[in-house]
C-alpha cells in the first residue's frame, strides 16, 4: 500500500524538499527533521475549524514529506522514536484506526490500541477515569474516537497528553478533512476557487463539518447538498449569515442535478440506514433516486472531475457501483493519503514545534 | 416575644406599593410595624442603611432532591442555599425517589423541612402517580397533606386529557396545576437549542416548536376548563406570544421564566462569556446544559420583555443540583440543569444594570408575582408582601425579609456554594447586587460577616 509513488508526483510534491533526506538509519535520527521550518503551535488537533489555510498547507506539505517516506524500500523513520501513542475507539473504525496506527509505528513511536468494547469502559469507567489512567501509562499523543460530540474537547481540557480527534459524533473528524483535501490538492492542484459539492446526510457527518471548514478556508466554493431532513439548520447558504454565526460560508442545494453542474469534484458521504427508521427518509429507494452520485449525474460535473467517499461505502445507496469503482473514484487514494496524512499529524504535534 | 428592628433601609415591596426609607418591625416573626418611629424596646438591630429591605423571595420552582436523591442535594443543603440567595420560600418539585406523591413523601418533606430547613419549603404534589403520565395521583389528599400545586415537572404531562382531568380534579382543593411543556416528539433526543450553534457542535438540538406546540396545546385545555393553569420556565418568543395572547383572551394561564433563560443564550453552551475567547476551544460546556435549552438573543429578548410586561408573572430558579460526575462527562451523557438559588438576584440584576428591567419590577416578580401565580396567599397569608394587618385577622404578614446591597460586585465561585450542586455556567462570573443578610419568620438565618446578627 505504501508503494504508490505515482500520486507523490504531483506538482506539489515538487515544490517540497523531498531530495534530501536523511537515511532513516542515521545513529542521530530521532532529531531527524522531516520537515525543516514550521510554525506549528498546536498542542492538539481538535478540529480544522479554526486552521487558517497556512497551517492547513503546513500540513499538506508535510503529508508530502511522508508519502516520501512511505515510498521509500523500507517504510520506517524514527523520528517519534521513544514516544506513546494510544489510540481510544468507543466506535468501530477500519481505516481510521488501522491507519493512524500504521502512521504511528512508520515513524517509530509504540502505539497501544484500546478497544472501549474490550476495556475498562464496559465495566462504566467514565471518560475522564480512562482519559487519567492513559495519563498514567505515560501517553504522548491520545488518538480518541467516540460516539458523542465533543468528547475529545473534554479529554483536552482535563489531559498533559496530546489529543488528536479521531471522530466525535456528528461534530468533527479533521484527519479525514486534511486527507481529503490532500487528496483532491493532489488531483486538481490549487482547490481555490474549485467547486466541491458534498452530497448526502450533512446533519449527522462529522466529515462533511470538518471538510466545511477545511475546504472553504482553502477558498474552494463548497455546495452541500442532500434531502432538507438531512440538512442541519443555519446552513443557509447567506455568506454574512455564516459570518455572524461562526459558520463556514457554504451553499445549501437540495437537487443534486443542480449542486453537481459544473463541480470540480464531488464528495459522497454514507447514509446510516437507521436515518430511514428514525422517520428521516421514505426509504433507501427515495434518497438513492434522488441523491446517489451515479455516472448520469456526475456527467454534469465538469470533465474528469473526481468521486471521493469517506468509507465505508453503500455501494448502490449513496454511489453506484460503476461510479464507486470507476476512473474517477479517489477512495483508494484516500485511505493511502490517510496513513501519510495522519503521519504528518503525529510529527507535527510531536516534533513540529520550533526548539 | 422576639422582635427584631431593621433600621434605615429602603424597604421596598411592590405587592403593597410601598418604597420608602423606613424601619420594619418583625414581633413573633410576623410584620408587626413599617415607619420611623417604631420601638426598638427589647428588639434585636437589623442595620439596614444603603440596602434594600424587600419581602423574602418565593421560588416556585426547584429541585430539592429529597428523598432519594440526598447525594445531589438534601432539604437542608437546598435551603440553605435558598436563604443565601434571598429566598425564604421555595416550592419543591415532585420528582423526588419516591416521587412526591403520597401523603407520606409530602409529610416527609414536611417534616424534614421543619426539622433541618432553613427556610419555608411547599411541596409540590405529582400530577400522575409515579409521574409516568398514565394514573391521577390522588390530587385531594395531597392538597390536605400540605401540596401547594401539582405538577409532573421534568417531563411535560403527554396526555392532554389527563392534563385536563388533573386540572378539574385539582380545583376541588383550589390548587393550580404546574405544567413542564415540551412536546416529547419534536424534542426527541435534542440535548440544546436547535440552531446555529447545535450545527457548529454537531449536537442534537431540540427545536423551539417542541416548547411552543405544548404551550399551545396547554392554553387551549385551560381555555375549555376555564380553570387556571401554570407554565413552567417559558424560553421563546412564540411561547410568550402565545401567552400573551392567552392574557389577553382573559384565560387564567400563569407564566414564570428563569434567571439564566432571562440572560443567557445557547452560545453559552460553546464559547466562552468572559470576553476572550482568542484562541479558546468550544467549551461543549455541560452546565450550560438545561432544559428547557438556552435559546437565541431574539428568545431572551422576548422573555425580558413579557416579563417586564407582566405576561410573565414570576421568575423561578427551576434549581436543579447535581453531582459534579454528573455533569463531568461527554455533553450527551450529561443531565439537565442548572443549580441557580444563589445565583439567581445578581444574575437577575444585570437586566437592571442594563435598564432592561427596573428593580421594583424585578422585585415583584421574585416575591408578589409568584406568590399570585400559584395563589399561594390562600396557604400563607401575606406571603411575598410586607403587609402589616391581613384579612384574615393575622397580625401580619410572615417576617420573610431580604437585605440587599444592589451595588455590591462579587464573584460566583461555586466551591463555596450551600449547594451541593456546583452545576453553574457562571463560575467566576462577576455580578454585581448581591443579597447581604435572609430573615425568615423574624430569624436571621444567613448574613453576610459584616452585617451584626
Amino acid at each position: 500500500m505504501a508503494k504508490n509513488a505515482t500520486r507523490t508526483q504531483t506538482s506539489r510534491a515538487a515544490s517540497t524538499p523531498a531530495a534530501k533526506r536523511p537515511t532513516p538509519l542515521n545513529p542521530d535520527a530521532t532529531s531527524e527533521r522531516l520537515v525543516p521550518e514550521t510554525n506549528w503551535t498546536r498542542r492538539h488537533l481538535l478540529d480544522v475549524d479554526d486552521f487558517t489555510s497556512a497551517e492547513i498547507e503546513l500540513v499538506l506539505d508535510t503529508t508530502d514529506a511522508m508519502k516520501e517516506v512511505l515510498a521509500r524500500d523500507i517504510p520506517r523513520v524514527p523520528a517519534l522514536r521513544g514516544t506513546t501513542i494510544v489510540t481510544l475507539f468507543y466506535e468501530a473504525s477500519t481505516r481510521t484506526r488501522a491507519s493512524f496506527e500504521l502512521a504511528g509505528k512508520v515513524l517509530g513511536a509504540d502505539v497501544i490500541n484500546v478497544a472501549a468494547s474490550s476495556s475498562s469502559v464496559q465495566k462504566g469507567e467514565a471518560l475522564l477515569d480512562t482519559v487519567r489512567t492513559i495519563q498514567a501509562i505515560g501517553a504522548d499523543v491520545c488518538v480518541l474516537r467516540h460516539h458523542a460530540s465533543g468528547a475529545p474537547y473534554i479529554a483536552a481540557r482535563e489531559s498533559e497528553f496530546r489529543v488528536i480527534n479521531a471522530g466525535d459524533g456528528q461534530h468533527a473528524h479533521p484527519t479525514q478533512a486534511l486527507l481529503d483535501a490532500y487528496t483532491l490538492r493532489s488531483e486538481l492542484g490549487d482547490i481555490r476557487g474549485r467547486k466541491i459539492v458534498i452530497v448526502g446526510d450533512i446533519a449527522h457527518s462529522r466529515v462533511a463539518r470538518s471538510n466545511m471548514w477545511c475546504l472553504t478556508s482553502l477558498g474552494a466554493e463548497v455546495v452541500l447538498c442532500g434531502p432538507p431532513t438531512l440538512m442541519p439548520v443555519g446552513l443557509n447558504g447567506s455568506t454574512s449569515d455564516a459570518e455572524e454565526h461562526d459558520l463556514p460560508p457554504v451553499r445549501v442545494e437540495y437537487d443534486l442535478d443542480i449542486a453537481i453542474e459544473g463541480a470540480d469534484a464531488v464528495m459522497a458521504l454514507r447514509l446510516q440506514r437507521e436515518r430511514q427508521s428514525s422517520g428521516l427518509l421514505p426509504s433507501l429507494r427515495e434518497y438513492s433516486r434522488l441523491y446517489q452520485v451515479n455516472g448520469e449525474r456526475l456527467a454534469k460535473a465538469k470533465p474528469g472531475a473526481p468521486v471521493l467517499h469517506p468509507g465505508p461505502i453503500n455501494e448502490g445507496v449513496e454511489i453506484s457501483t460503476e461510479v464507486a469503482h470507476g476512473a474517477r473514484s479517489l477512495v483508494e487514494e484516500q485511505v493511502t493519503n490517510g496513513v501519510a496524512v495522519r503521519m504528518a499529524v503525529l510529527y507535527l504535534l510531536l516534533r513540529g514545534e520550533q526548539p | 416575644m422576639s422582635k427584631l428592628l431593621i433600621q434605615g433601609g429602603r424597604v421596598l415591596d411592590p405587592g403593597t406599593g410601598i418604597d420608602k426609607v423606613a424601619d420594619v418591625l418583625l414581633v413573633d416573626g410576623l410584620v408587626a410595624g413599617i415607619g420611623s418611629d417604631l420601638s426598638a424596646d427589647g428588639a434585636e438591630i437589623l442595620d439596614g442603611s444603603g440596602l434594600i429591605v424587600s419581602p423574602g423571595f418565593v421560588d416556585i420552582h426547584a429541585h430539592l432532591r429529597d428523598p432519594g436523591q440526598e447525594y445531589k442535594e438534601t432539604i437542608a443543603t437546598g435551603t440553605e442555599a435558598a436563604a443565601r440567595g434571598g429566598f425564604t420560600t421555595v416550592c419543591c418539585m415532585p420528582n423526588t425517589d419516591p416521587v412526591i406523591d403520597t401523603r407520606a413523601t409530602v409529610e416527609y418533606v414536611l417534616r424534614t423541612a421543619d426539622a433541618t430547613g432553613r427556610v419555608r419549603v411547599l411541596p409540590i404534589g405529582a400530577v400522575s402517580k409515579g409521574r409516568e403520565g398514565h394514573d391521577l395521583a390522588e390530587l385531594a389528599d395531597l392538597a390536605e397533606a400540605g401540596c401547594i400545586a401539582f405538577s409532573d415537572d421534568g417531563a411535560p404531562v403527554a396526555d392532554g386529557a389527563l392534563l385536563r382531568h388533573a386540572m378539574e380534579f385539582a380545583s376541588i382543593s383550589g390548587l393550580t396545576v404546574i405544567d413542564h411543556c415540551e412536546d416529547a416528539g419534536i424534542a426527541a433526543g435534542g440535548v440544546m437549542h436547535e440552531g446555529w450553534v447545535s450545527t457548529r457542535l454537531g449536537l442534537q438540538g431540540q427545536p423551539a416548536a417542541a416548547e411552543e406546540t405544548a404551550v399551545a396545546r396547554d392554553i387551549a385545555v385551560a381555555a375549555e376548563t376555564d380553570l387556571p393553569l401554570h407554565l413552567a420556565h417559558i424560553s421563546t418568543r412564540a411561547a410568550v406570544d402565545l401567552v400573551r395572547t392567552a392574557k389577553q383572551r382573559g384565560l387564567p394561564i400563569t407564566a414564570e421564566v428563569t434567571p439564566h433563560h432571562l440572560t443567557l443564550t445557547h452560545e453559552a453552551v460553546a464559547f466562552s462569556q468572559n470576553g476572550s475567547n482568542g484562541n479558546a476551544t468550544l467549551l461543549y460546556d455541560t452546565n450550560a446544559k438545561v432544559n428547557p435549552p438556552l435559546r437565541t438573543a431574539d428568545d431572551v429578548a422576548a422573555c425580558v420583555e413579557a416579563l417586564r410586561e407582566g405576561v410573565i408573572d414570576a421568575i423561578a430558579t427551576d434549581h436543579a443540583p447535581h453531582a459534579d460526575y454528573e455533569k463531568a462527562c461527554e455533553f450527551d451523557e450529561a443531565v439537565f440543569g442548572i443549580s441557580g438559588l444563589e445565583t439567581a438576584f445578581g444574575l437577575c440584576m444585570t437586566l437592571v444594570r442594563s435598564g432592561d428591567l427596573d428593580l421594583p419590577t424585578l422585585i415583584e416578580r421574585l416575591t408578589a408575582g409568584p406568590v399570585r401565580a400559584l395563589g399561594l396567599e390562600r396557604s400563607v397569608p401575606g406571603l411575598g408582601s410586607l403587609a402589616e394587618g391581613l384579612p384574615a385577622g393575622q397580625a401580619g404578614a410572615p417576617g420573610d425579609i431580604v437585605l440587599i446591597d444592589p451595588e455590591a460586585e462579587w464573584t460566583v465561585e461555586p466551591e463555596r456554594f450551600a449547594s451541593k450542586g456546583r452545576n453553574t455556567p457562571l463560575a467566576g462570573r462577576t455580578l454585581m447586587g448581591k443579597v447581604v443578610a435572609t430573615v425568615y419568620g423574624g430569624e436571621v438565618v444567613w448574613a453576610e460577616e459584616k452585617v451584626p446578627a
